[in-house]
């Protein structure tokens, strides 16, 4: 048993710098993934993850397969999205989704046809789907220097975040600038995704972040016990995937999210707060 | 009475959205430590006035003066509707909210400023619900939670925006109650309502609005049939004529 659970660690580096990778990664997406559920942004996280997309395409052209280069890319095209969309929801009568969604489509577009014009469909499936288990020191220290600049801006920005998600207005009769947490939120949805592409891929970075997120909501009602057991969920799947990856040969990607799926699939059945089970229990105590 | 006596005052203050007056052309003044009650049809410009006495919505012509007052001090209480009441927070940290003024994003709580949070509640009737999640309440409590924010703002000058939209006779009677405190107190206070019975009771001034001044002072001179047949015929005429402002269309 031991052996099944702690042996791929103890024998193969890669191994364990994968298992290092997830465990900096869920640092950082708990609290993001919270948020951007909480600011019901569910779904301007994929659109952010494929904006990073062009950039990484543009540094892997002058640079070549190295991750500095494609980060600084990835980040520099994903705050050039936000930054355009949140201007456009701004200054037009457009919704911020709507706004999120075309700049995306339009950064997506861009980073296929460099990709294509000048690359090969392998670097395109590495972009897309990361590979974790390639992880060499450079992207542990980008993925853990990411990891520790979110948590410090995040308990920087805690209190306003919060305030600005619960009553904006009030936040704005107060003479509070609420927006500036919201940019620095965005900012932080930006580096954890380009930190998590490298592992998991654009695609599956998503994943770890909001899937813990929305599993948590079925087990706990405050702004800090939802982020600490998102990430908790996120570091599970993280090693759950790698040992299922590792023993059964499947790729680890996918296999992380896939355990982070379970984790929801079985949270929306069983969990305490609006779970179906729950609401079938609360049912029939009241018939009786 | 002289301009020196008023807290806040208007001065041909015009709001538009999409160029389209929502209010027009308003001048007066609210005197300190006065009781007002703003009525008026639907699409009157009674929520445009709060928000543009609170700084929240900018003037397309005229302006808001507040006299010795800094607009940071201003106690501004949303329409219920305005708060997102899926997000969890707490009734204490929601309440706690109140002293934003003082602290920002970034100030100590002080034992103090939890205490006088916690009283604020007691004496709206939620003592015992500090730990609850604000979306889980009545909206009856979630407004008294959020007259307890008002409270804890301690503010000189006090904006509440429909407060008795979705509650029930007995929370309408107590937060009455705490209005009429306020007003005691020598706060000044400016409400939106619909109820004229209300206004009537406990409101000594009164500002009848449709998109423009119909009628401002003692309540029993304003609210007349004459006032509120003239403000429904007002604010229908301009429905009909759907129209763009006077003076922007003589502009440009």
């Amino acid at each position: 048993m031991i052996d099944l659970l702690i042996g791929p660690f103890a024998d193969f580096g890669f191994m364990r710098r994968a298992l290092v990778a997830c465990f900096s990664l869920s640092l950082g997406s708990g609290a993001i993934g919270v948020f951007l559920v909480l600011r019901r942004m569910s779904l301007i996280g994929d659109t952010m993850a494929h904006s990073v997309l062009p950039g990484a395409a543009v540094g892997f052209m002058v640079a070549g397969l190295s991750l500095p280069a494609m980060s600084l890319g990835g980040f520099v095209a994903g705050l050039l999205v936000a930054l355009a969309s949140g201007l456009v929801s701004r200054y037009t009568p457009l919704k911020e989704d709507a706004s999120f969604a075309s700049f995306f489509m339009i950064s997506l577009a861009v980073g296929v046809l460099l990709v294509s014009t000048h690359g090969s469909s392998v670097d395109l499936m590495h972009v897309l789907f990361g590979s974790i288990l390639a992880v060499d020191d450079t992207s542990l220290m980008l993925m853990a220097g990411v990891a520790t600049v979110t948590l410090l801006l995040f308990a920087v920005i805690f209190r306003g975040l919060v305030a600005e998600c619960f009553d904006p207005t009030y936040l704005r009769a107060v003479r509070d600038q609420g927006g500036v947490y919201h940019t620095v939120f965005l900012i932080l949805v930006v580096l954890n995704m380009v930190s998590g592409f490298q592992a998991l891929g654009t695609l599956m970075a998503v994943g770890l972040m909001m899937l813990p997120a929305t599993a948590a909501r079925f087990w706990v009602a405050e702004v800090w016990s939802l982020i600490a057991l998102a990430t908790g969920i996120a570091f599970l799947s993280g090693y759950a995937g790698l040992v299922l990856s590792y023993q059964y040969n499947l790729p680890s990607g996918p296999a992380i999210v896939l355990v982070a799926g379970a984790i929801y699939m079985l949270s929306v059945a069983a969990g305490p707060r609006g779970g179906i089970l729950a609401g079938l229990v609360r049912r029939r105590h009241l018939r009786s | 009475m002289t301009t020196a006596d008023y807290l806040v005052e208007l001065g041909d203050l015009t709001v538009t959205y999409d160029r389209h007056p929502a209010l027009h052309h308003l001048t007066g003044g609210f005197a300190r430590g006065s009781l007002t009650a703003v009525v008026g049809p639907n699409g009157a410009g009674k929520s445009t006035l709060i928000k543009a006495i609170a700084g929240l919505v900018r003037p397309a012509g005229g302006h808001v003066a507040l006299h010795g007052l800094s607009s940071r001090d201003i106690a501004y209480m949303p329409q219920l509707a305005a708060i997102d009441d899926s997000f969890p927070i707490s009734v204490l940290d929601a309440t706690l909210l109140g002293h934003w003024r003082r602290v920002g994003a970034f100030g100590t709580i002080t034992r103090a400023m939890k205490a006088a949070a916690r009283e604020a509640l007691a004496t709206v009737g939620l003592e015992g619900f500090e730990s609850r999640s604000f979306g889980s309440m009545s909206a009856g409590q979630r407004q008294r939670a959020l007259f307890a924010r008002v409270l804890v703002a301690d503010s000189p000058l006090i904006l509440l925006d429909e407060p008795f939209s979705a509650v029930d006779a007995r929370t309408t009677a107590d937060l009455i109650g705490l209005i009429g405190l306020w007003h005691d107190e020598g706060r000044t206070v400016v409400a939106v309502l619909h109820d004229f019975g209300q206004v009537r009771r406990y409101f000594p001034q009164a500002l009848l609005l449709a998109r423009r001044k119909v009628a401002w002072g003692e309540t029993a001179d304003v609210l007349t049939d004459g006032n509120l047949l003239a403000a429904r015929a007002m604010s229908e005429a301009w429905d009909a004529e759907a129209p763009v402002c006077e003076d922007e269309r003589a502009a440009g």
